[in-house]
């Protein structure tokens, strides 16, 4: 193939995964910036979204566009229930201790994962696209589905900064993410904001899934790599930098599309993870994070 | 405990026992009469414990459900006609997770803590090189339905047999001269990026040279890879056939994306089914693959010269005409694979009973009365086919199908001979020591 379509096909494909990661990176920098705790259990959200995904799209069955409609609502809210479920009964009883979390969220990933096992099972499943239209350029087919990916993302994003930076609920979250203790001080429920912190950060991972979901297909073991690549993505950009963390995505996304189109995938990994190490010497706060005081 | 207890009885209890033990050696002398004989042998039989590595989770799940199906439905078929020289046959499963690590550990579990007979029902390759080693230390059977060409290369050892399924090696050599003669010669190969993928990679690219063709691209794929399309800009435009084989959860979005990626304007496409096993050829997206060539080991579709044995086979196992489950028309089988399992059992039968096994003491016995066979005939034991076994490398060669999908359904379009998957050998395992 040319370069010129070549270096097209790989951008797009970089596109959709910098959506894709920059919603589930959102939701794990949203945790970590708010709460301090690191959510190793994200990516089982993530994969609770897809499997969700099917369920109610095999319920509804009707249209494929119907059911994905309604699974881009319920998914993620069923999500955030359950996240939120989990914080108020795990979390909050170890006081969030950096520590103790990581251990309660790496229980919380293996219960979630034998859940969707048990009662999922091991398959992996489709979930039809709500249209099947494709376009073809002279050299090459490809999803409109997949162009209308990274616009929902984008949309998505946006409604994140709105409500962070526009609302009443994102000036009380910035509130408890710069000082927990003035903002209790000030009558913030603390313990109530970080249960909605930590369902909202699910319930983005979860609408991530859904929107991959008609791309890929569901399976219980889905949540690792979304997991690994946030967690880069978030490290580069700054732990709990909102801005940072998009910014990030859309370079590990970028570059891992054209990485892997032109030489191999594996080498856009070992790039990923070469480019957290040197953040981590020479920024350790991250390109976008402030220096910690 | 129960000993000690024995020997605290009390004389007449002892005198008791005597007597009871000149009954039993009278009745035992009466049970030498004709027609007695097997009765009073099974009568104190323990079952034939198979020991069943199974993928009931992991990637390699969907061919692990159906692998359980057909030991299953084998092993009731065994013991309603008798079970293994006059004992049942009970099946002990355990999942490994599709994980070489778990493999072993599961072989390991077999030998020591169920104390079975045999190891057996393996498919994926890198699972079957991780527990083999183990499964030769321990000195137990090790009956693997995995088509890698690991066996027969001489890579493992005198324990491992496989004499189900065919190898890799011996199917695309049986491909090649089809490919080049009715497709095209210029061949682009996609294969996973692990042992089995290396054996469609190194030994098709072998066997195409031989007919005048040439592999003039290799794309290695990743197993864990989840989305493909990034890969396939690297097929050359002067590409007369693209070859595909590919396994794990992701396959169906992997034949989708190809669907997607070249439209209506496609080069010819040869795949090897495990790009689709377990996948419902009506899927949305794949539409494209009519007219498009496969490889398989037992056609999924029932064919209009199905055979008798291929007719009990699906029934014993629930499989319907679409070769789908009968409960449930979605339930896509591995049928090009499961019959391994079939297969293997029965020859287990059969090396069991050529050298009246008894228990652990003549593992060694089995499998050198399993060495000793060769040529299998077609029958309701072996309904994919005829094969032949090779004692010495371990490795069963039988027929190879291509089938073209003509709306929607695959179609025989060529059968292979036995004798067109037959190579030289590599190894005479009958050489090394037990």
């Amino acid at each position: 193939m040319d370069f010129g379509p070549y270096l097209l096909l790989a951008s797009l494909e970089g596109a959709v995964q910098s959506a894709v990661l920059a919603l589930t990176a959102v939701g794990l920098s949203l945790v970590f910036g708010t709460m301090r705790v690191v959510n190793v259990a994200h990516g089982e959200f993530f994969m609770l979204g897809a499997v969700l995904a099917w369920w109610v799209t095999t319920f509804v069955g009707l249209h494929p566009a119907v059911g994905f409609i309604v699974a881009l609502v319920v998914a993620p809210l069923a999500a955030g229930v359950i996240a939120a479920a989990a914080d108020l009964t795990v979390l909050k009883r170890l006081k969030y201790d950096p520590e103790s979390t990581i251990v309660a969220t790496i229980g919380i990933l293996y219960i979630i994962q034998q859940v969707v096992l048990m009662t999922y099972g091991p398959d992996a499943r489709p979930v039809q696209a709500p249209f099947s239209h494709r376009f073809y350029t002279p050299w090459f087919g490809y999803s409109s589905y997949k162009l209308f990916v990274i616009g929902i993302a984008i949309l998505l994003l946006l409604g994140v900064w709105v409500l962070m930076a526009k609302t009443r609920i994102g000036l009380i979250l910035r509130a408890t993410q710069l000082d927990r203790e003035m903002a209790q001080a000030f009558g913030i429920p603390v313990e109530r904001v970080y249960a909605l912190v930590f369902g909202l950060g699910a319930a983005l991972a979860a609408m991530a899934a859904v929107l991959i979901v008609p791309i890929q297909q569901a399976h219980y073991l889905m949540g690792g790599d979304p997991l690994l690549l946030s967690f880069i993505v978030v490290i580069i950009g700054g732990l709990g930098s909102l801005m940072g963390t998009v910014v990030a995505a859309v370079l590990i996304g970028m570059s891992d599309g054209i990485i892997s189109v032109f030489f191999t995938p594996t080498l856009a990994k070992i790039l990923a993870t070469l480019l957290v190490a040197f953040v981590l010497i020479f920024r350790p706060n991250g390109l976008f994070g402030k220096r910690s005081s | 405990m129960s000993n000690k207890k024995i020997v605290s009885v009390s004389d007449s209890r002892r005198k008791a026992l005597k007597t009871l033990a000149a009954g039993a050696g009278a009745f035992a002398g009466m049970s030498t009469l004709p027609g007695l004989v097997g009765y009073a042998q099974s009568a104190s039989s323990e079952p034939i414990r198979i020991g069943f590595q199974v993928h009931r989770t992991g990637i390699g799940a969907a061919y692990g459900r159906w692998y359980n199906r057909t030991t299953q439905a084998a092993a009731k078929m065994i013991n309603a006609a008798g079970g293994i020289n006059g004992r049942p046959v009970e099946i002990v499963a355990e999942d490994d997770g599709t994980d070489p690590k778990r493999g072993a550990e599961v072989v390991e579990k077999f030998a020591t803590q169920h104390k079975c007979d045999i190891a057996f029902g393996t498919l994926f390759s890198h699972v079957v090189i991780g527990s083999a080693p183990r499964a030769g230390e321990l000195k137990l059977p090790y009956f693997v339905v995995s088509e890698g060409h690991h066996v027969a290369s001489g890579m493992l050892n005198r324990y491992t047999l496989q004499p189900g399924i065919t190898d890799v090696k011996s199917q695309v050599q049986a491909m090649a001269p089809y490919v080049a003669s009715n497709l095209g010669k210029k061949v682009t190969m996609i294969y996973p990026d692990f042992a089995f993928g290396h054996d469609h990679r190194d030994y098709f690219s072998a066997a195409i040279e031989k007919q005048g063709g040439k592999v003039i691209q290799k794309i290695a794929i990743p197993p864990t890879e989840s989305s493909f399309t990034k890969y396939f800009p690297k097929i050359p435009r002067d590409t007369d056939v693209i070859y595909h084989v590919m396994v794990g959860p992701a396959v169906l979005t992997f034949v989708k994306e190809l669907g997607e990626f070249y439209g209506p304007n496609k080069p010819q496409i040869f795949g090897f089914i495990d790009s689709l096993e377990a996948v419902d050829m009506a899927s949305p997206g794949l539409e494209f693959l009519d007219g498009t060539y496969f490889w398989e080991a037992n056609p999924r579709y029932a064919q209009a010269n199905q055979t008798s044995h291929d007719k009990a086979f699906r029934a014993a196992v629930g499989v319907d005409d679409n070769g789908a489950s009968v409960s449930d028309s979605k339930d896509v089988s591995t049928y090009s694979h499961m019959f391994g399992c079939w297969e293997t059992l029965y020859t287990v039968k059969a090396g069991m009973e050529a050298a009246g096994y008894q228990g652990p003491k003549d593992r060694a016995k089995l499998i050198e009365a399993v060495e000793a066979m060769s040529h299998i005939p077609l029958s309701d034991e072996h309904p994919q086919g005829a094969k032949i076994f090779n004692g010495k490398t371990h490795q069963v060669f039988g027929h190879q199908y291509i089938t073209k999908v003509t709306n929607g359904k695959l179609v025989l379009a060529h059968t292979t001979s036995i004798e067109d998957t037959l190579y030289p050998d590599e190894v005479d395992y009958t050489k090394k020591s037990f």
